[in-house]
């Protein structure tokens, strides 16, 4: 299980722009690194983050080994129905990751 | 008549500057400063928002491994503590602090590991294991907002005196010691970055440029490559007495652990 932190409002106005804020535990080794016995440490990052709200996508991004680790990310998103907001995060080494939002849109 | 309005005007403008004084003195009583205050904003927010503080990731991992039992006894933390850990409130405000049937002080990290040995009869953690720092974020967060408040246990003083020892004593190559930068230099710029007054304010730390948390341990390791000095020994008490010295040195600065600096 990934250790994730989502920011989503839990509730819009139809038409209103919404921030989604999402942090997620992970090493995003480069590849680059010598470990302690000087062989290179093997990469390991998340490849692609997607963002879909009730199955259509709203967001997506690849990532490279030039981003931290414990990847912040924040994207918009406009709230024309009530639904769910499925974050998924894939990577290196079969690594995979879900968090699931719902907001109510009145 | 002048001489006398003279007399009066000044005996006015002394009692303002007087109650100006008193004024400064009562809002500027305390000069220290958390590293908090020295960042740029941008930080100063990521700490702030629990949701964009990286931090908040391994306190959240801690809250899993306080429920997950562990060792021969097969006994989680909250088996004990209680599930919520209301009960580790201020805790961490009154660490490093001597246990009981001991006669040294430990600190967080190694009270941590005590439990695990006596209680759940499992095998310490090793110094900057994630486990044990995500469980002594975990801890310390409860204390989030509260004061330092180190114990007022007399036998801690002897140890405290050889923490401001080493705090006072020149060392490594560059013959520099924690003083120099830390009291006498603090606020002035060091390669572009402002000294802190190095206040332990939130440990464990996430430190952007580990782009992972760290103890206080791992911090003073730095600071002692930094000067050109050999780190002591990761078991060595040193860390545990210049420890005590620092919080008793920040006494009633609040925890904001977990804490971001850059």
């Amino acid at each position: 299980m990934s250790n994730i932190l989502v920011n989503a409002p839990k509730t819009a106005k139809r038409g209103d722009v919404v921030e989604i804020k999402a942090l997620i535990m992970h090493p995003m080794e480069t590849g680059f690194r010598p470990g302690p016995n000087g062989r290179i440490i093997p990469r390991n990052i998340i490849e692609r983050f997607t963002a879909t709200w009730n199955g259509a996508e709203i967001f997506a991004m690849d990532m490279s080994p030039a981003i931290a680790a414990n990847p912040f990310v924040s994207f918009f998103a406009q709230a024309n129905e009530s639904g769910t907001v499925v974050l998924r995060w894939t990577g290196d080494e079969g690594f995979a990751a879900e968090h699931r939002v719902d907001i109510t849109v009145a | 008549m002048r001489r006398r309005l003279l007399v009066v005007g000044l005996g006015l403008v002394f009692v303002a500057t007087y109650a100006a004084a008193q004024v400064g003195s009562q809002s500027g009583a305390d000069k220290r400063r958390s590293g908090y205050r020295d960042m740029g904003e941008a930080l100063q927010k990521m700490q702030d928002d629990d949701t964009a503080n990286p931090g908040m990731l391994f306190v959240q991992l801690g809250s899993q491994l306080w429920a997950k039992p562990a060792g021969v006894a097969n006994k989680s933390c909250a088996d004990c503590h209680g599930a919520d850990a209301a009960s580790m409130k201020g805790v961490a405000t009154r660490y490093p602090a001597i246990p009981a049937g001991s006669d040294r002080p430990l600190d967080l990290e190694g009270r941590i590991n005590l439990c695990r040995t006596q209680h759940q009869s499992a095998d310490p953690l090793p110094p900057e294991n994630l486990d044990l720092l995500a469980l002594a974020a975990f801890v310390a967060h409860q204390s989030r907002g509260l004061p330092i408040a180190p114990p007022a246990d007399p036998r801690l003083e002897a140890f405290r005196q050889q923490g401001e020892e080493i705090y006072r004593r020149r060392q490594g190559q560059l013959n520099l010691s924690c003083a120099i930068c830390h009291d006498d230099n603090a606020g002035k710029k060091l390669a572009g970055i402002v000294i802190p007054e190095a206040h332990p304010t939130g440990y464990p730390i996430y430190r952007l440029e580990w782009q992972a948390l760290g103890s206080l341990k791992r911090r003073l390791r730095n600071c002692m490559v930094g000067i050109r000095a050999e780190a002591w020994p990761l078991d060595a008490p040193e860390y545990t007495a210049l420890e005590l010295y620092l919080m008793e040195r920040a006494k009633g600065l609040k925890l904001e652990t977990p804490a971001v600096r850059p």
